[in-house]
């Protein structure tokens, strides 16, 4: 009994501290620009699947890591200064619709770059389980929270003890009051787009080695972030996290317990309770800032 | 120095009358509402001038252009001579040109002392440590609650909050917009008193009013906006005397 909900517990973790990376992407772009990505869960592709072509191409894995990373930082750039930057009049609907386009035409050129085939990644550090009172726990998993932990402590000091991070929270608070202290808007919504392009790139590439990547692999990925961003309450870091946490652990128990072919239905059920009775998520966007 | 009366003396002299700040037949319109038509005023340096105007006479669309994050459809703004009508919103900033927005815009969320240091957003991390010296020498109160949330503050504490922190930037041409919004009678006096201390220490401030008479009897110079156009112009004291704006604006 308690080794089964242990295992599950595991298994709820381990792929919701994924959604929480993906949706701490969210929330960074939703700041500094009230835009919802949903080109998100294709970073998170680029990520994964850009490391396999570049082992496959010979490349050692962590400089595949990184350089699968820096690429898709460089895709969110170019999302920001060519769909965002130049469609400013479009309205922020309008600016979403944007990233959806660019969600659809960044899995099509993957198909025709890469291919549509599953790839796995070798795992971090070997994947002899560890035991823990009568579960097995992947070493992967380790190394994806200790990953959630580093991310999450660098972005506090981001935030709270860098100039440009300072600026950032400000421009989420006002915009307007935040340009006229000289704080450059534009380049703060560039930079989110890279943050959180590269964020998404990390979860690809943990992900991989334990659901396996290809081109279609965000779309799925992506809406479970957005579930977390959206249970988090839109705009609040830490929220996401812990929406993750909750949208992976509820999705783990679903599965274990019911029947995993509910799995994917209990994210969509938690984004429905949330937007109906708790449309401030479950902890709150008046956090934002203070996350 | 008959011989000296040549093109040097004619350029220091044009130097020494050009306006900090000109603005010339300015128009900028909200989508299809047109809010300004033509407003044309100057502020010298050193001065202190008001420029007064009914609730959406284009007072607060006006400032926001000078600022540069309100887009111009005609006309010019010249600063210490140079036409600055397309330069962004950090340009202006660094040039000198700060303002303290109407309803003040504090960072409520977040501390005294970041809202204070993000006014120094431009300014190097040396300027920005002595701004906060300065910052907290001018205004005592805001050192005592310098770890407290902006939000927190009253409404007196937060104008000082949004004036110290445009002090921040170092401005070398302060924009007020209705600093007198939404504050009792004496926080208002408060206020003006802070803003004439600061004039008097030789800073060059541009304000806008609804409240004219206070506004106007402590400028300089004083300008009236109706409907988007600046239709009148005069030494302070003068305007509160002309029969039109005691009409208009004082209710007389
Ligand atoms: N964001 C806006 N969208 C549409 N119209 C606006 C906007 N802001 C101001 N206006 C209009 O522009 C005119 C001038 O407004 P404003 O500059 O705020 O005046 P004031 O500051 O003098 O009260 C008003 O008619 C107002 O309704
Ligand atoms: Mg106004």
């Amino acid at each position: 009994m308690l080794s089964e909900f242990l295992q599950f517990l595991f298994s709820g973790l381990t792929v919701g501290a994924i959604y929480g990376l993906i949706g701490l992407g969210f929330a960074v772009i939703y700041n500094a620009s009230h835009v919802i990505n949903f080109a998100q869960g294709e970073f998170v592709m680029i990520g994964g699947m850009a490391t396999v072509f570049l082992m496959a191409a010979g490349l050692p894995m962590p400089l595949a890591v990184v350089l699968a990373i820096a690429g898709a930082a460089l895709v969110g750039w170019l999302l920001a200064r060519i769909g965002i930057e130049t469609a400013r009049g479009a309205g922020v609907v309008g600016l979403i619709i944007i990233t959806i386009g660019a969600s659809i035409l960044l899995r099509g050129l993957a198909q025709v770059v890469w291919d549509r085939n599953f790839h796995p990644l070798p795992p971090i550090s070997g994947d002899a389980p560890i035991h823990v009172f009568g579960a097995t726990l992947l070493p992967q998993s380790l190394w994806i929270g200790a990953a959630l932990i580093a991310i999450m402590a660098a972005l506090r000091f981001f935030f709270d003890h860098t100039r440009t991070g300072k600026a950032m929270q400000a421009a989420a608070i006002d915009p307007l009051a935040a340009q006229l202290m000289g704080i450059d808007i534009r380049r703060l919504v560039r930079l989110s787009f890279v943050l959180s392009a590269a964020l998404g790139a990390l979860a690809g590439v943990l992900v991989a080695p334990i659901t396996m990547t290809y081109a279609n692999v965000g779309v799925m990925l992506g809406l479970k972030g957005f579930a977390a961003a959206i249970v988090g309450g839109l705009g609040n870091p830490l929220g996401a996290i812990a929406g993750g946490l909750v949208v992976g652990i509820a999705e783990a128990m679903t599965a274990g317990y019911l029947s995993s072919a509910w799995k994917d239905v209990v994210a969509f059920v938690i984004i429905l309770f949330v937007l109906l009775f708790l449309p401030n998520g479950l902890f709150g966007r008046a956090e934002v800032h203070r996350a | 120095m008959v011989i000296g009366h040549g093109s040097v003396d004619m350029s220091t002299q044009r130097h020494a009358t050009t306006p900090m700040l000109e603005v010339i037949d300015l128009q900028s319109r909200h989508g299809r509402i047109q809010a300004l038509k033509g407003a044309s005023l100057a502020v010298r340096a050193g001065q202190l001038v008001a420029l007064v105007g009914a609730n959406g006479a284009g007072k607060t669309t006006l400032m926001r252009a000078l600022s540069g994050v309100q887009p111009v459809h005609g006309g010019q703004i010249l600063f210490e001579g140079r036409d600055i009508t397309r330069a962004t919103a950090g340009a202006r900033v660094r040039a000198g040109i700060v303002q303290v927005p109407e309803g003040r815009r504090v960072f409520g969320p977040m501390s005294v002392e970041d809202n204070l240091r993000l006014g120094a957003f431009t300014r190097s991390r040396r300027e920005e440590e002595e701004g906060l010296e300065r910052a907290y020498a001018l205004f005592p109160r805001l050192k005592d609650r310098r770890r407290q949330l902006a939000g927190t503050l009253s409404g007196g504490e937060q104008q000082m909050l949004a004036i110290a922190r445009a002090l921040m930037a170092r401005p070398r041409l302060l924009l007020l917009d209705e600093p007198s919004m939404g504050l009792s009678p004496l926080l208002v006096d408060q206020t003006f008193e802070t803003i004439q201390r600061l004039a008097k220490d030789g800073m060059t401030i541009f304000l806008v009013e609804q409240n004219a008479f206070v506004a106007l009897s402590i400028a300089d110079h004083g300008y009236v906006l109706e409907g988007g156009r600046t239709v009148l112009d005069g030494p302070g004291r003068a305007l509160l005397e002309d029969d039109r704006v005691k009409e208009a604006y004082l209710g007389v």
